[in-house]
């Protein structure tokens, strides 16, 4: 599992929790969200722009 | 306080050569004179008591549209901004974020105020408009607080943003504010953001209808990806214009329906206000597209910006709003004046009673926008069926 963050606010998708609120269970990987989602926190970047996270933090 | 500035003072090494806690923010109490909105009703009423003049109610348009106006003209601007080693700090001074909360108890007060006023304080109907107008001012700005708060993290001042939108019955404003217009800012599918050669009359309800349908389009698309129905108890939008109609129905059982016709003007009236600052804020900018046709990401150069000290203290710095629009959480007491931003002749209160009169705003800001753009107007975002005029009048280039 992995996580990959906002460039721009830092917001990280965690595979493991997902965002439930934004409809996505945990466990959901990060291939099933659409590539039109936007930051839920800043709304400035859009997943194709977000970096994976090395390492488990 | 002292030992966090100086843990982040260190945490960033070498480039920092300054000690935070020796600077000091000139603008720090000045942040409590944007109570002076919410207090309104109270200062109409203690101006007609003084007076006894009526016109007196007419106070909160009067502050806002010639007041502010003046002030921004007499106290001048203020491009200051606190080192980039303190920001951090200064977001986390919780003085901050409780000059925003205090807000919204006092914007009730005000509120059961005024529908007493309305139902048993003997004002005449015109009177009654007056503080109807005096309510319009403090519904619109309290967007302006609740659009401070919807956009921080915390769920506390999430539902905080939510109370302060109950009055102007905006509840949808931080779906579609946070989601839509700050994904699509400075371009043509963006109901928010005007154009050049749109008056704000046109504006006002594309903006208003484009950002509701905008903001249902989002919160169904968030539900039904989590398997729920639009029309859920979990609909965020149908959560917020619950409590605007629990707040009207319980104020005209309280008062009588006497005030459902002043408070339905008021909340026209508030978010017509934001739909005015709406319509300055990215006045007819455009971002550009990249190779793979999504547009570049929005830079300073996107928003119109004022350092205006007066409407900058009046609105938690919203017109520094190309900080804002790059780092759109950050909290308002850190949000800086940025050097490639196109800048307004005046700040926000002056440019919206300009926008109310098309053949003016024309004068002082397509030029403005024009000189942005380097005499290149097919590089605006122009209203359609304004181009081909526009790129006759300014000589466009190819587009």
């Amino acid at each position: 599992m992995s996580a990959f963050r906002c460039p721009a606010c830092g917001y990280t998708y965690d595979e493991r929790q997902g965002n439930p609120r934004e409809g996505f269970a945990p466990g959901t990987p990060w291939s099933e969200v659409p590539d039109d989602w936007h930051c839920p926190d800043c709304g400035v970047r859009d997943k194709v722009d977000f970096e994976p996270v090395d390492g488990d933090e | 306080m002292e030992a966090a500035a100086h843990e982040h003072h260190h945490h960033h090494g070498p480039v920092v050569d300054l000690n935070p806690a020796a600077w000091t923010d000139p603008k720090r109490y000045a942040w409590l004179l944007g109570l002076i909105v919410p207090l309104l009703p109270f200062i109409a009423w203690s101006l007609v008591a003084l007076t006894g003049l009526g016109v007196f109610w007419f106070y909160g348009p009067f502050l806002v549209f010639v007041i502010f106006p003046l002030l921004d003209a007499i106290v001048g601007l203020d491009a200051e901004n606190p080192p980039d080693s303190i920001v951090k700090w200064l977001e986390q001074d919780r003085y901050y974020r409780w000059c925003t909360y205090v807000f919204i108890p006092v914007q009730y007060a005000g509120l059961v105020f005024a529908c007493y006023m309305w139902a048993d304080g003997g004002l005449s109907t015109v009177d009654g408009i007056g503080l109807a107008l005096t309510m319009g001012m403090v519904s619109g700005i309290a967007i302006n607080t609740a659009h401070e708060l919807g956009h921080k993290r915390a769920s506390l001042e999430k539902w905080l943003s939510k109370v302060a939108l109950a009055q102007s019955g905006y509840g949808h404003f931080f779906i579609e504010h946070n989601r839509g217009h700050h994904v699509r800012v400075a371009t043509p599918e963006d109901p928010a953001s005007a154009r050049l050669g749109e008056s704000f009359w046109a504006f006002l309800p594309r903006t208003v209808s484009g950002s509701l349908g905008s903001a249902w389009g989002i919160e169904r698309a968030r539900l039904e990806r989590g398997g729920h129905s639009a029309w859920s108890i979990h609909n965020d939008i149908l959560q917020a214009w619950a409590m605007t109609v629990g707040l009207f129905a319980v104020l005209a059982i309280a008062f009588g329906p006497v005030v459902l016709p002043y408070l339905l003007l008021q909340a026209v009236l508030g978010f017509s206000l934001l739909e005015v600052v709406n319509y300055l804020e990215h006045y007819g900018l455009l971002r550009g597209k990249k190779e793979d046709g999504r547009y570049e990401r929005c830079l300073p150069q996107h928003s119109w910006n004022s350092n205006n000290v007066a409407s900058n203290v009046l609105l938690y710095h919203l017109q520094r709003h190309s900080d804002h629009h790059a780092n759109p959480t950050r909290r308002y007491q850190a949000l800086r004046h940025v050097d490639e931003a196109p800048q307004l002749p005046t700040g926000y209160a002056g440019m919206i009673v300009l926008a109310w009169f098309p053949p003016l705003w024309r004068r002082v800001m397509d030029r403005r926008l024009l000189d942005h753009y380097e005499g290149d107007v097919s590089r605006a975002n122009i209203q359609p069926r304004a181009r081909r005029r526009l790129l006759a009048r300014y000589g466009g280039g190819a587009a």
